[in-house]
């Protein structure tokens, strides 16, 4: 197999474990327009990295980070509904982020590959960094699951009950920023969230506890990476969207599926 | 008030600009049954997070027994339909809990036969023996309990109250508890504190079950009932402040200026 198709192949793996789970809590949670926004500013990051000339991996990470704490500050902090406040949000951070983007005129950049992902150029430094993450939230997300399910049921209930609530739904929005920001190269910025929710809202028909749910949506997951790969290198497709077409139809036949009695 | 489990003292709340509680006074002893009564937006939710420790009130104290393990039951209970969750898993969420722990807690409430249904599924009145079932699996010394028997009928509310006092018998535990009835409390309440935005009165309610009209008018559950007089010698306006009808005589409980 060529380098640049394994290296793709085991970024994309590592994405779709990972958002089985984080794609659970976004669906329980409604984050949904939450991811979007934070993957529409994801963009700025590439341009304000290029503009300073540091790494676009790196630029893009912190941009993420610091947005969804500033999302979260905003959102406890002024009057306008959540999601008016984020649809001011993510078109403005993405149009920022092309504009800053064209005052650079000495590096040429392919704003495809940024939008739309471009997964078969992932690197070997890319790689390590997407693994690297994906472990990183995949053990955090473990550690911390029982926690993170007692604040999605009810959130006072798990206050009383002595959980640090206001630390662990920021410690979920601040995963949600890292995938984000380690899908980019993959799915690019404007798909990333369809990564993170398709394949959980397709294994919620069928499941009978978060936990199977969980898992069946990170097997989905890797269905519809395996599935869009392949289309992609046999009839030369982008593989971003292939990836999302695939898990798109996987959802399709998650509903044809009759439900199982209880 | 050495066996206080709980107080609070002076305690003032406002929510942008508008007054919620007024020096509000509040106590709960281990093995004591309160009950917080009041109409709509007197501030009982709000009281009740205070005690919770949800909110921080504007000024007053507000004293914990150290290391106090409370048991809450919250008023309504909505979990996200895509999230599948049996009534087994949703007790499972308090640590420490295993399948034998959570059916004899489902027991000890009257629904054992849910444990294995989606949480979506199950009736209201089987989804407040639930919740009632987690409030006891953390071993409480007190026990929150915010509008138990709502939307529950008279029948319902009389085995729901009968239930909270054998399980307050059985663990000791002290027992606030909302209610959404002015007058019809649960006979075993110990204090009954009327609340609008300050206590309005406080006192015992009355035992009626002996009462003939009262027993053919609630039957076998009159056991379980009781009825609270209240002593206001107040009024409130629309806006909730406090109208006097005759030159007020200030009660032991009566905290307002």
């Amino acid at each position: 197999m060529a380098d640049f198709l394994l290296n793709a192949l085991l970024a994309g793996l590592a994405l779709a474990l990972v958002a089985g789970p984080l794609g659970s809590f976004v669906v329980w949670r409604r984050m949904a327009y939450f991811g979007d926004t934070l993957s529409h500013a994801a963009l700025l990051g590439v341009a304000i990295g290029l503009l300073l000339d540091v790494s676009p991996t790196l630029a893009v990470t912190l941009g993420c980070l610091l947005l969804a704490l500033l999302l979260v500050t905003l959102q406890q902090r002024q009057p306008l509904a959540a999601d008016t406040l984020l649809g001011i949000l993510a078109p403005s951070t993405l149009s920022l982020g092309l504009v800053v983007l064209s005052f650079n005129h000495e590096v040429r950049i392919d704003l495809m590959g940024y939008l739309f992902g471009d997964l078969l150029a992932v690197g070997p430094t890319d790689l390590l960094w997407i693994v690297g993450g994906c472990a990183l939230v995949l053990l955090t997300l473990l550690a911390l699951w029982r926690p993170l399910l007692a604040i999605t049921v009810h959130e006072q209930l798990a206050q009383v009950e002595g959980l640090p609530v206001a630390a662990l739904r920021l410690c979920l929005v601040l995963l949600i920023a890292l995938v984000i920001a380690l899908a980019m190269k993959i799915v690019g910025v404007l798909l990333i969230t369809s990564l993170l929710i398709i394949p959980a809202a397709a294994a919620q028909r069928h499941s009978r506890s978060p936990e199977q749910m969980a898992v069946t949506a990170s097997a989905l997951g890797v269905v519809a990476v395996c599935a869009g790969l392949s289309l992609s290198w046999f009839q030369d497709t982008p593989a971003g969207p292939s990836i999302v077409v695939a898990a798109a139809a996987l959802f399709l036949l998650s509903l044809a599926i009759p439900k199982r009695r209880a | 008030m050495s066996d206080a489990l709980i107080r609070l003292e002076g305690i003032c709340v406002g929510f942008g600009g508008q007054t919620v509680l007024q020096d509000v006074q509040l106590s709960v002893n281990a093995g004591e049954i309160v009950t917080l009564i009041g109409p709509n937006g007197a501030g009982k939710t709000t009281l009740v997070r205070a005690v919770l420790g949800l909110l921080k009130p504007d000024s007053g104290t507000v004293w914990r027994q150290p290391k106090l393990r409370i048991g809450y039951m919250p008023q309504k209970l909505q979990v996200d339909a895509t999230l599948p969750l049996s009534v087994l898993r949703f007790l499972r969420l308090v640590p420490g809990v295993n399948r034998p722990r959570a059916l004899a807690a489902l027991e000890e409430v009257g629904a054992p036969q849910v444990i294995d249904s989606p949480l979506q599924s199950i009736s209201g009145g089987e989804l407040q023996r639930v919740l009632l079932a987690r409030a006891l699996l953390r071993e409480p010394e007190l026990l929150v309990l915010d509008e138990p028997v709502q939307g529950v009928d008279v029948s319902g509310q009389a085995e729901l109250y009968s239930l909270i006092t054998r399980l307050r018998d059985r663990h000791g535990c002290g027992v606030l508890m909302v209610s959404h009835d002015l007058h019809l409390v649960m006979s075993t309440t110990d204090q009954v504190i009327c609340l609008n935005r300050h206590v309005c009165c406080s006192g015992h309610p009355e035992q009626v079950s002996n009462d003939p009209v009262f027993v053919e008018m609630f039957g076998e559950d009159a056991k379980s009932l009781a009825v609270y007089h209240h002593r206001h010698d107040h009024g409130h306006d629309l806006h909730g402040s406090v109208v006097l009808g005759k030159p007020h005589v200030h009660g032991a409980d009566c905290k307002h200026g």
